[in-house]
């Protein structure tokens, strides 16, 4: 049976309105409200499912960030996850923590406590990057499966159905190996209550960047976060003529 | 982009596509009504509003007005060849005047949303809509006092205040498409009175425009103001027959700073009673919805909508939500309330939450059953007030009465404030099953001194049934004031009082 990491990202929930910070250096954080990243929670039930049909031993779920970061652990540990790491990230470096940094975080975790098989989300709402998968599996020397939206394990492969630009590939994979999960690889369940209440007697562990070994120093640096623009009215013209003469002077034709 | 992917997943499309029934039978053909004498339009009277209005704000196109024929759950269909859409008050004002004046009957219009084929027209009345009379008029930030047009949508006024730390009184599953106008005309009920109460205490005050055409100002925005009759309420909840009102001044609550929801099942129905009872005890001022939906409610949703449900099947599940301004202190309540409820296992099995997505999930599960329930076929629906003890006794008797000649008999709704939405569902109307549910229902229902329409309100499809919960004197009164209100009755005419004698 496979060991299994699961990668959690705490985001603001998809049905929050974002805010750009006045400053423009940010989105505004403060009491806005948080959840697990859904592609995260489809990765987190897809492990949980391997270990009902006894495919997976254990489930870690790792996180990294400030103190806040530990509510979607503890969520995942809800939903089924054996224990959780939380890999601590003071507030100012997490502005600038990116899946490069992350990808070596995972990568040592899933060395250190011998994981067959690494699922994330194939990305976060929030930067919508679309990278740790793949900088994890390139760290690691591992094949990767992403935007899965089918698994099936062997003894020691696996067969992925992948949604791609062209349609549906399927591939298969020696394991150790690094998925990330597509929206239609399942449908995550709610945590139910005796549940919530079995996941705070798990147990989370704590560690710094430090302790891995992993340099998070930035590697970028945030210039300025704007609105999109606003979308401008569509106008109506009384006719064809008119129609036209305004393809024209937006150089259109 | 992707936000906006989740968001509007397959569930949303499900609601835009579901409707598939074939348009209802005329109302006249299908019940036994009668036109009254009102004038036949012309073209004439065409002109005129023409001329008011302007080309674009009248319309006569027979397809375009069908949509404004039909109610919402496609149970009735009128015959107006005459739409009109003003913009103000001063328009109404001129529109009832001219109308009066020709004895041509009206049918005021807001989303038409209701369930009681109150907002089309039976004949040909013509349909004033407030689509276009959408204006937020002010909105004061300290006293929470907001004043609109009444054709502002009711989701609509919602998030603009929202951005000012307020939100409207009350909360509906109709929230996207209908109007503040139709919600204060009909008294509209919904997911939150539990909290903040019915529309006659947050209405501050109403401008209506009377069948002469009188516009009639009493668009107070005091709290308290004692001078004469209170007049305002006699628009609401008259469902359009004594006036049209235009404008509404709403005394709005502070948004809540946190708010929290339980999905509970539970096993009986008597759990569902001392759940509700410890409810009140250990959440007591942070309560703010209380809702029953039976199993075979939530089937609806799960069946034809393949919406997930949060636990594992029970017979009855109970979803609570709470209000309040710390979200500590909220959530201390509510997990402290479920260890309890769940360790002395009166609930069985349940999920909390306070994220905003998994929240907006919930209240879908309850808030779409109303339209599922259009997917089995026929639906009769019965919005009744019952005394709490006996809330579910009546699902249990239809049960018996109809059985398995129906497709579904279910009961869900506001057990909060005790009213129950009763429906039974069929694969095609009959008038067998329908004379085999009324009277009965009503019948029952009066017995147990109960209301034959607690929030849905009469229209056209229950005022042969208003005596059954009110007495002959006040029928007698009440029609005394049309009387006086609307001399010519051209004010949605058939419905809410019945024939008068």
């Amino acid at each position: 049976m496979a060991r299994v990491l699961v990668g959690v990202k705490r985001v603001i929930d998809y049905a929050v309105k974002i805010r750009v910070k006045p400053d423009k250096k940010g989105v505004v954080t403060d009491g806005v409200k948080h959840s697990m990243n859904p592609f995260d929670e489809i990765a987190v039930e897809e492990a949980v499912r391997m270990k009902e049909k006894k495919i997976a031993s254990e489930i870690i779920a790792v996180s990294c960030g400030p103190a806040q970061s530990q509510e979607v652990i503890r969520t995942a540990l809800a939903m089924g996850v054996d224990k959780g790491i939380h890999v601590e990230i003071p507030a100012a470096e997490y502005e600038t923590l990116q899946p490069i940094h992350v990808s070596k975080i995972l990568a040592k975790i899933a060395e250190k406590e011998k994981i067959d098989l690494i699922i994330v989300g194939k990305q976060a709402i929030d930067d919508d990057s679309n990278q740790t998968a793949q900088m994890t599996a390139a760290v690691l020397d591992w094949p990767q499966a992403t935007f899965a939206s089918h698994i099936e394990k062997g003894d020691k492969e696996l067969t992925v159905k992948r949604e791609v630009d062209g349609g549906m590939e399927t591939i298969k994979c020696k394991i150790p190996a690094v998925i990330s999960a597509d929206l239609r690889l399942n449908e995550p369940r709610y945590a139910t209550l005796p549940n919530i209440m079995k996941a705070k007697k798990k147990p989370i562990a704590k560690m710094t960047p430090k302790d891995l070994g992993v340099d998070i120093s930035p590697r970028i640096e945030i210039v300025s976060v704007e609105d999109p623009p606003v979308r401008q009215p569509g106008v109506i013209l009384p006719d064809v003529d008119a129609l036209v003469g305004k393809l024209k002077e937006g150089g259109h034709i | 982009m992707l936000r906006k992917l989740l968001t509007n997943g397959h569930i949303r499309c499900a609601r835009r596509f579901s409707s598939s029934k074939a348009i209802p039978e005329l109302t006249k053909d299908r019940y036994n009504v009668k036109r009254g004498e009102y004038s036949l339009l012309t073209d004439g009277h065409m002109a005129f509003f023409m001329n008011l209005l302007g080309q674009n704000r009248v319309i006569n196109d027979p397809s375009e007005c069908e949509s404004y024929n039909i109610d919402w759950i496609k149970n009735v269909r009128g015959q107006s060849r005459c739409i009109l859409k003003p913009r103000t008050t001063e328009e109404v004002s001129k529109i009832l005047e001219f109308c009066n004046e020709n004895k041509l009957a009206v049918c005021p219009q807001g989303g038409n949303t209701g369930l009681v084929g109150g907002s089309v027209p039976v004949f040909d009345e013509i349909v004033i809509s407030t689509a276009l009379m959408n204006q937020i008029e002010s909105i004061d930030e300290i006293s929470g006092v907001i004043v609109c047009q009444a054709g502002c949508i009711l989701e609509n006024i919602d998030q603009q205040i929202g951005e000012k730390g307020l939100m409207v009184p009350l909360d509906l599953g109709a929230k996207g498409s209908c109007h503040i106008g139709g919600n204060v005309s009909t008294n509209a009920g919904g997911l939150r009175l539990l909290r903040y109460g019915n529309l006659h205490g947050s209405v501050l005050g109403v401008e209506a425009v009377k069948a002469n055409g009188e516009i009639l100002d009493c668009l107070s925005t005091l709290k308290k103001d004692n001078t004469g009759y209170h007049l305002k309420h006699l628009f609401i909840g008259s469902e359009g027959s004594l006036g049209v009102v235009t404008k509404v001044a709403i005394q709005c609550p502070t948004k809540p700073k946190a708010i929290n929801m339980a999905f509970l099942g539970v096993e009986s129905f008597d759990s569902v009673l001392t759940t509700f009872r410890r409810c009140k005890n250990e959440l007591g001022e942070i309560l703010s919805s209380f809702e029953l939906i039976d199993a075979l409610s939530l089937d609806v949703v799960t069946g034809h909508y393949k919406m997930q449900s949060p636990i594992p099947q029970f017979p009855f599940y109970i979803l609570i939500e709470t209000h309040g301004s710390c979200n500590e202190h909220d959530e201390e309540k509510l997990n402290r309330f479920l260890e309890s409820a769940m360790g002395d296992g009166v609930v069985l099995d349940g999920t909390a939450t306070n994220q905003p997505s998994k929240m907006k999930q919930l209240w879908e599960l309850r808030e779409s059953i109303t339209q599922g329930l259009l997917m089995d076929g026929y639906v009769f629906k019965y919005d009744l007030s019952i005394p709490i003890k006996e809330f579910y006794a009546i699902v249990d008797v239809m049960n018996e009465k109809i059985g398995k000649d129906a497709v579904r008999i279910c009961g869900y709704g506001h057990i909060g404030d005790s009213n129950i939405h009763l429906n039974l569902s069929f694969k095609e109307y009959s008038k067998e099953m329908h004379n085999k549910i009324e009277p009965f229902v009503y019948e029952y229902t009066s017995s147990l001194k109960g209301s034959v329409s607690a929030e849905h309100g009469i229209g056209f499809r229950k005022s042969k049934y208003v005596h059954y919960s009110k007495s002959p004197a006040a029928i007698n009164l009440m029609q005394d004031i049309k009387r006086m209100m609307d001399p010519n009755k051209i004010l949605n005419p058939y419905k809410v009082l019945p024939e008068s004698s």
